[in-house]
């Protein structure tokens, strides 16, 4: 490890450490950002002089940052540094860097600070997962962050490797022209965000093979990694048997041993690490509340909560939804018209959250029976099974509200 | 109701694979939703970009991102959109959707953009993107929403805003969107029909020529909540869909 920190960091390293132990000590969490912030205020190079001699993987994208995160930081084994709250802005990785002085590091990115924190942090490998409309409030349009990537991977230098969705055009375009990049052919079903070129604008055509655009501008033919039967990597063979659920999570399982593979992992002791996780910060999780078992699922995107749709089996388990509006939801639910709910019919759906009547609302044109509930004590008691399914600041609050199984 | 079950609407979603950002696609499901309700039949198309026209009576038009909406406005200018709407074909028009309709307007920096030119209004690219809820007095309705774009539109003579903006931005900071001829168009993006039944019934009256019964759903909920939300301090009453 460097030791090369001037007065002025740590100074600033301590004042992180000392608000991430008040923050711990007085119950209010891990303290993760506002430490970080206090440390960037005190040390606005505090991030990159952290990370300097330290081997760096950055995850980001729109779905599946934190488990691919989670993944990773399993896969690779022993002690790891990463920002396993979901903090993935700066200030978080400032927190985590601090907490966690060991020369291996994985960072969940926010997808509008990846560039920034490429800068600062040199990574050996950039994991670029999916873009879709999220959180269109703040983000605005998702071509901007797609091209916001562009610029900042043209950037980069030959030691860092991309390791990148070749399904998605829009990851495809911003990183296409990266002087190292390794290409992965992962299930990526939702496509309404690339219908038109994100070079020219002209039709994407999709097909079993691909996608293509009449500019030219086409899926990559160098795969590196691929899914459409069992795993392979670098042309090893990999028996994915995860215990996180769904095709979304074959997907960033493939990615996150894909990015194991550019920083020396050996890929099958890897694969046994992943397979063993079963739940990531809460997510996938069975918890307990008023003695009703009750699968907790994070739904915050349209792509994102229709692959998670797909997991409800055909069995009679409740389904609970719980949505709100506040700045880390994305104060907008118009992306509620978005999921195609209509799944749901002949379901009757239990409304939750601040905005349960968008969201009432919204199911009652997908012909889905609801029930709006304003008090909790109004859900049914009963011994079934729930899932729920939960956009962010809902998630969390049910995480406190509930108890492990 | 007395309604004659062979009375069938069309209604036809232009180019959701390009002008449908957040939700857009609500607005056509809430108000077949609706007049079905009604004991109306309704056929529910959508043109793609490879599509020729559909003869409609009633044409959406959502929200888009800069590029497609290029795209989608080289498209349309090419479709025979436009004597559509001269022979009496209605539009709902949501955020990029108004701007198209429009002589021209601005996206990607200053390039200006020649738009269909159905209606004498103009968009250039604010100083900062417009986004939040928004509250717009119609008569004597609240249309509640959200809006996110960089524009803003002035409208030309003689064209009618759709109403008087209370909260947020919509057009110009003063009144949203507009009304002119059979085109209706706001900045309020999404499924703006889904928060504001009573404008979703206008439409469809308007559509149909005729006026519609009243219908109680979740929605009034919503757009009791809404109102509340974003009109707090208003003198405006909101108004119930009252049966008599």
């Amino acid at each position: 490890m460097s030791s090369g920190f001037s007065l002025r960091e740590r100074a600033a390293m301590m004042a992180v450490r000392g608000a991430n132990w008040a923050s711990r000590a007085a119950h209010r969490g891990a303290g993760t950002v506002a430490g970080g912030q206090i440390g960037l205020k005190i040390a606005p190079d505090l991030l990159a002089s952290l990370a300097v001699g330290r081997t760096v993987v950055l995850v980001s994208g729109t779905n599946g940052k934190t488990t691919t995160t989670a993944l990773i930081a399993a896969g690779w084994g022993g002690d790891v540094a990463s920002n396993t709250t979901g903090a993935n802005m700066p200030a978080g990785h400032v927190a985590a860097l601090v907490r966690d002085r060991t020369g291996r590091v994985v960072l969940e990115t926010d997808e509008a600070w990846l560039g920034d924190v490429m800068t600062a942090t040199q990574p050996k490998v950039v994991v670029l997962l999916n873009l879709s409309r999220d959180q269109l409030d703040r983000a605005n349009e998702v071509r901007r962050i797609a091209e916001r990537w562009r610029a900042a991977i043209a950037a980069l230098g030959s030691a860092t490797i991309v390791v990148a969705n070749a399904n998605d055009p829009l990851v495809v375009y911003a990183a296409c022209d990266a002087p190292n990049v390794r290409w992965c052919d992962v299930p990526t079903p939702w496509r309404a965000d690339a219908q038109s070129c994100p070079r020219c604008t002209l039709a994407i055509d999709y097909d079993v093979a691909g996608w293509r655009c009449a500019c030219g501008f086409a899926k990559p033919t160098d795969l590196t990694t691929s899914l459409d039967g069992p795993l392979r990597v670098a042309g090893q063979t990999l028996e994915l048997a995860l215990g996180v659920p769904g095709v979304f999570n074959e997907a960033n399982a493939a990615m996150a041993l894909s990015a194991l593979r550019e920083v020396g992992s050996d890929l099958q002791d890897a694969l046994q690490r992943v397979n063993a996780v079963s739940t990531v910060a809460g997510r996938f999780s069975v918890r307990t509340w008023r003695g009703r078992r009750v699968r907790l699922l994070l739904a915050k995107n349209p792509a994102g909560f229709e692959a998670l749709l797909w997991t409800l089996g055909p069995g009679d388990d409740d389904v609970w939804i719980a949505i709100n509006a506040h700045l880390a939801d994305g104060h907008d639910p118009s992306w509620l018209y978005d999921v195609a709910f209509e799944t749901l019919r002949g379901r009757t759906v239990w409304c939750l959250g601040e905005r349960r009547l968008d969201l009432a609302t919204r199911l009652a044109y997908a012909d889905v029976s609801v029930k709006v509930v304003d008090d909790l004590e109004q859900l049914p008691v009963s011994e079934e099974p729930v899932t729920l399914f939960a956009n962010y600041t809902a998630f969390s609050e049910w995480l406190e509200r509930s108890t492990p199984c | 109701m007395a309604r004659e079950v062979d009375t069938v609407l069309t209604i036809a979603s232009l180019l959701p694979d390009l002008l449908g950002t957040y939700g857009d696609a609500g607005n056509a499901l809430v108000l077949a939703s609706r007049a079905r309700a009604r004991g109306i039949s309704i056929e529910l198309l959508e043109m793609r970009r490879d599509d020729e026209l559909p003869e409609a009576s009633l044409y959406f038009m959502g929200g888009g991102e800069d590029g497609p909406q290029r795209l989608a406005c080289e498209v349309l200018r090419a479709s025979s959109l436009g004597a559509r709407v001269r022979d009496g074909a209605n539009v709902f028009a949501v955020c990029a959707g108004l701007q198209i309709l429009g002589q021209h307007f601005s996206v990607e920096g200053d390039d200006e953009f020649t738009g269909l030119g159905l209606v004498d209004i103009a968009t250039r690219r604010g100083t900062t993107r417009s986004v939040g809820d928004i509250c717009v007095q119609v008569g004597d309705h609240l249309l509640v929403g959200f809006e996110n774009h960089g524009g803003v539109t002035t409208l030309g003579e003689g064209v009618r805003a759709l109403g008087d903006v209370r909260n947020g931005r919509g057009n110009d900071g003063v009144v949203d969107g507009f009304r002119a001829g059979t085109m209706w168009a706001t900045y309020a993006h999404g499924p703006v029909l889904a928060q504001n039944p009573w404008l979703a019934d206008e439409l469809l009256a308007t559509v149909l020529g005729e006026d519609v019964e009243p219908l109680s759903s979740v929605a009034d909920l919503l757009y009791e909540e809404r109102c509340r939300v974003l009109s707090p301090h208003s003198s405006f009453e909101v108004r119930r869909k009252d049966p008599h």
